[in-house]
């Protein structure tokens, strides 16, 4: 429950949230219902078919996959897949829409409704809310439009028109920033590790229309604006912040809030109404008749449940209780799909039982160095199973935490493996008593003073000898035999 | 169902066609009388009939996930009015 | 060798297998023909090199003993279909100087059986029409004239005016025409020849310019039935590319052609004698009823309860669908674009469509966009389908008493051009007896039946189940040769 408030010059407002987010289906090779490839940042219209260009004659056929994607996806949003679907035209005029219309889905979409989970702070289990998932549809992208090229023209791309969409329509069922921001978070993660979107919002496979209204806590739903194309969780956190004071500085202002479609201008930071787009709105919404009802089979839903991985809260939970890793841990390692990745493959070369003290390992040491080194755990120079194997080499006492972090140090850089390294450089930590023995006469004999005051009672001073004797053997000597040979010499 | 000139100059709109005067007035009668004309479709009992989805029985067929269009820009500008830099160029718009 | 444009396809088809004349002296002679037929109007581009590479490319191929089934035979395309390098205007300015850069699936087939293209077909602008006089390029004149010595110019009727006239004035031995809801079986009844829209989902539609999607179907026109044959063979076909295409095996109707109809049981739907229709079409639709019962057939009265109701549900379902399949046509990609000075991206639009597109294609775009806006799409679009349903189940019910409907193709003979062109729900008549069969997405072909009192000609339509092609071949050949239909125009172009 989150208790954000507007306070305005006369009371408080509470803020109304919901989101359309529109996610591109990453998966596929080739759009939704022609055949031509989808890569992001390919020459203008090389990737465009007679479809796309709606060329005179030209007909639609549906990419399984697309259908196959976003019925995983709803799954994974537990949400209720629509046996029967159908495709309906979204009828209007832009020079990015060569049809002239967009096929989209409105009486009948593939998914009905669903829920994502949201912790507010994702360490608190009891900071989860459940925001509503109204709907999610199938329809095309339109192309691109390019302003700054020409004085008095504008360009057209269409290499996006026909590109598959899944709109994921939330509820109203957010009441802060903070929560719209963990929803779009949370669907992120889910769409990833569904492999459906790849989520990335700078090359705008995944933005999102934010509808807000204020109302006095718990009385009646305002009239909302809709801020089309926020494409970053952080905009999307800023546009709802100033369009819900905005909305409040109007009513209080004794003006009314106008139902309308709004940009958000990132560089000044504000929403701006869009009426150029506003004109007339009147989609004619008909089912498309070049394209029969997507019918599902029972097979094929099968296959589609059957497909889906183990799901961020699974896993989280699977971490906390049956691996006992500490909640931070399990939230930070499955937060995204890639690093829990990463994590498992690292475990199934050492063992469940190191879970804890591998997690601690990959949040502190190994993201503290890619922090360092300014990268991502996708192009992390130490690979899992090298991981693994430096954990094993500490576990197994050939190395020393000192030594551990030597060696970590050197894979980072040549990207080596631990066992070779440790060869090469000589790095094992030794138990060779004749060596330790050697190294404490020579530090006794270069301090007799000090042998003298620790016989007289300074027991404090042990420490000094142990720090001179390890000094004296480059850290490789076994601090266990070193502490009983030195008893033994000193005793 | 009486369609006035304003009615007219909306639709017109919407379908993006430019009307002149004289053409309003020639459709709002025509129009009229079209849609008079439908209006017997109002007498018909469709209780419990589901619209006609398939005129013939026809399972959709979905296609394989390959990419096999494309690549194509000049059969895609070829009869374009106005391209340029291989985009097709339109009045500038202002967003 | 005026002789050889008096031939059909397959007589062209077997007399070039026979070697009784070349491919090449075919193409050249119906070549000549169109060139002489030009006060016609019937073609809006000629491309007799086409069609003489395709015959010679016949004529090598007799040589070699590889025969396609069309080798030889030239043939005019409805300028609807889109044919690579070939201008392609759906009878519309707004796709003035529009040279697809690909083939429609049709027109394509026919080319793979051996097919050669006269040229491309004129016709009411986007398939919007009854008469022909909506297209951009001016009406097609009937070679029809009434045997009143007047010379009053007459319809070839419509949408497929061109591929009509074409066919009668003996311009080519065969032509494709489409059909959304009688511009295949009017057009033939008008102009005394045989035209036939197979089962929805039979012909591929792709690369065929769109009018309204869930009724537009192509099938041949030609001089007998046996020709719709070979023609609808070689067209139709499974298609990948067309979600809508029926994913069947073409039969060879050819092959099982048979005027046998004994046992048939052949309906006369009681609610198509309808009021104001003249006495001659049912005076020729009571002669066809004696010759299929002189056939064999069984004469059965039955009733298609909500036939009334096809005509406005029609004209709901077309033009919306049409409003959104011509929402393309916005000057950016192709053909027209009128770009006012320093006007914006609306204006362009405006101006361009205002510009491009004709008084009745305005007309059912503006009545398209209306029945589909807010408010009205229950009441209107959502109501006709319903409609549209409850129309089909009354075929549906009736094949349990008949095989096969006879009925009149049209409610009058051909007409002077002008005469119903002011009155547009007049000229929507034109169709009352073939949109039923086009709502219900069933096989229905026209078949001429006789002449009236001025001399033109009559047509008689067979509708039968879905996909039962074969038993409207048959049904119609029997009823060609009783009426013994024969008479043909006297050239004056
Ligand atoms: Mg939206
Ligand atoms: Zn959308």
């Amino acid at each position: 429950m989150s208790d954000y408030r507007i306070h305005g010059a006369n009371g408080e407002w509470e803020v109304v949230i919901g989101l359309e987010v529109h996610a591109q289906i990453t998966a596929t090779a080739s759009k939704l219902f022609s055949g031509a490839a989808t890569e992001f940042g390919a020459e203008p219209n090389t990737q465009v078919s007679l479809v796309d260009a709606a060329m005179p004659g030209m007909l639609p056929v549906p990419n399984r996959e697309c259908i196959r994607q976003a019925v995983r996806t709803g799954m994974a949003l537990e949400a209720k897949i629509n046996p029967w679907s159908r495709f309906d035209r979204k009828n209007y005029f832009y020079a990015d829409l060569p049809q002239g219309y967009q096929i989209s889905q409105l009486y009948h979409p593939i998914v009905g409704e669903g829920e994502i989970e949201i912790l507010l702070d994702d360490k608190d289990e009891s900071t989860a809310k459940r925001i509503g998932v109204e709907r999610i549809h199938l329809e095309q992208d339109a192309g691109k439009l390019m302003h700054d090229q020409h004085p008095s023209f504008s360009y057209v791309d269409l290499n996006r028109s026909g590109v598959a969409l899944m709109e994921i329509v939330s509820k109203p069922d957010m009441r802060s920033p903070e929560e719209a921001g963990a929803y779009i978070r949370k669907l992120r993660a889910i769409l990833r590790y569904v492999g459906s979107c790849d989520g990335n919002m700078e090359q705008g496979s995944m933005r999102a229309d934010v509808n807000v209204s204020v109302r006095r806590p718990g009385g009646a739903l305002g009239t909302r604006t809709e801020t089309k194309n926020v494409n970053s969780v952080r905009f999307i956190m800023a546009a709802i912040e100033y369009e819900a004071n905005r909305q409040v500085d109007l009513l209080e202002a004794g003006g009314a809030v106008v139902q309308e479609t709004r940009l958000w201008d990132p560089d000044k930071a504000e929403t701006r109404s869009l009426r150029s787009k506003e004109e007339a709105h009147d989609y004619r919404y008909f089912p498309d008749p070049d394209l029969l009802p997507v019918e599902l089979s029972d097979g094929f839903l099968e296959e589609c449940r059957a497909s889906l991985p183990e799901l961020p809260d699974a896993k989280r939970r699977r971490y906390e209780g049956a691996l006992g890793l500490s909640p931070y841990n399990a939230s930070v390692l499955t937060a995204d799909v890639t690093t829990a990745r990463w994590f498992e493959a690292l475990l199934e070369k050492l063992g469940d039982q190191h879970a804890q003290r591998a997690s601690n390992w990959v949040t502190s040491d190994l993201f503290g160095a890619l922090n360092r080194l300014g990268r991502t755990i996708e192009d992390s120079p130490v690979t899992p199973v090298q991981a693994a194997e430096l954990l094993r080499l500490t576990a197994d006492g050939t190395l020393s935490g000192t030594l551990a972090k030597q060696v970590f140090e050197i894979m980072l850089e040549t990207g080596g493996d631990p066992a070779r390294i440790v060869e090469e450089r000589g790095l094992k930590q030794t138990s060779d008593t004749g060596a330790i023995d050697a190294a404490i006469a020579d530090v006794l004999a270069a301090n007799p003073d000090k042998v003298a005051e620790f016989r007289g009672g300074k027991d404090k001073l042990f420490g000094f000898f142990v720090g001179q004797v390890m000094k004296a053997m480059q850290g490789k000597a076994h601090p266990g035999v070193v502490n009983d040979l030195l008893r033994k010499a000193l005793g | 169902m009486s369609v006035d000139a304003a009615t007219v100059r909306h639709i017109a709109k919407l379908a993006r066609i430019a009307v002149s005067d004289a053409e309003v007035e020639a459709l709002a009668p025509e129009l009229t009388n079209m849609l008079g004309w439908v209006e017997q479709l109002q007498e018909v009992d469709v209780e419990g009939v589901e619209p006609m989805t398939a005129v013939i029985p026809n399972r959709l067929r979905l296609r394989d996930d390959i990419v096999t269009d494309g690549g194509r820009r000049d059969d895609v500008l070829a009869n374009a009015p106005a391209a340029e830099h291989g985009f097709f160029a339109v009045p500038k718009v202002i967003e | 060798m005026t002789g050889l444009t008096d031939l059909g396809i397959a007589a062209i088809r077997d007399g070039v297998r026979d070697g009784a004349f070349s491919a090449r002296e075919v193409a050249r002679a119906f070549s000549d023909a169109v060139e002489k037929g030009r006060a016609l109007n019937a073609f809006t581009a000629e491309t007799p090199d086409h069609a003489l590479a395709a015959a010679d490319a016949a004529d090598s191929a007799r040589a070699s003993g590889e025969l396609k089934p069309l080798s030889g035979v030239p043939l005019g395309i409805k300028d609807l279909f889109a044919t690579e390098g070939v201008a392609t205007t759906a009878g519309s300015r707004i796709l003035d100087g529009f040279k697809p850069r690909y083939e429609s699936t049709v027109s394509a087939n026919l080319f793979a059986a051996g097919a050669g293209m006269l040229g491309k077909l004129n016709m009411d602008e986007f398939a919007m029409g009854s008469s022909n006089e909506t297209s951009a390029w001016g009406p097609v004149l009937s070679p029809w004239r009434r045997s009143d010595g007047g010379n009053a110019a007459l319809t070839p009727g419509g949408s497929s005016g061109g591929s009509a006239a074409a066919v009668a004035a003996r311009l080519a031995p065969g032509v494709t025409g489409t059909d959304t809801g009688g511009s295949i079986r009017q057009p033939a009844a008008l102009v005394g020849i045989t035209g036939i829209k197979p089962t929805y989902g039979r012909c591929s539609r792709w690369g065929v310019v769109a009018f309204a999607s869930s009724l537009d179907q192509a099938g041949p026109m030609a001089r007998d039935v046996r020709d719709c044959a070979v023609l609808l063979e070689a067209m139709a076909g499974f298609d990948p590319k067309d979600s809508t295409s029926l994913d069947l095996p073409v039969p060879n109707w050819e092959a099982a052609l048979s005027s046998d109809v004994r046992g048939k049981r052949i309906g006369i739907p009681r609610e198509y004698r309808i009021e104001g229709v003249p006495a001659e079409i049912d005076r020729v639709w009571e002669r066809g009823i004696e010759l299929m019962r002189d056939a064999g057939a069984e004469i059965v009265e039955v009733s298609l309860p909500h036939t009334k109701y096809a005509l406005p549900t029609y004209y709901i379902i077309a033009p919306a669908e049409a409003s959104s399949n011509l929402a393309r046509y916005d000057g950016v990609r192709y053909g027209l674009r009128e770009a006012p000075e320093n006007g914006n991206l609306t204006d362009m639009y405006e101006a361009t469509r205002a510009a491009g597109f004709g008084a009745e294609v305005k007309r059912r775009i503006m009545i398209g966009t209306y029945v589909l806006s807010a408010g009205f799409y229950d009441a209107y679009f959502n109501r006709a389908q319903k409609v549209r349903a409850l129309i089909a189940r009354d075929f549906e019910r009736v094949w349990s008493e008949c095989d096969l409907l006879l009925t009149p193709t049209a409610p009058s003979a051909a007409f002077a051009l002008g005469e119903k062109s002011t009155d547009p729900i007049a000229m929507y008549l034109n169709d009352v007896f073939a949109v039923p069969a086009s709502l219900a997405g069933l096989p229905a072909i026209s078949v001429p039946a006789g002449l009236n009192d001025e001399g033109l000609p009559l047509g008689l339509q067979l509708v039968g189940r879905a996909l039962d092609e074969q038993g409207v071949l048959n049904a119609a050949l029997a009823l060609e040769e009783r009426a013994g239909f024969n008479a043909r125009p006297e050239a004056w172009w």
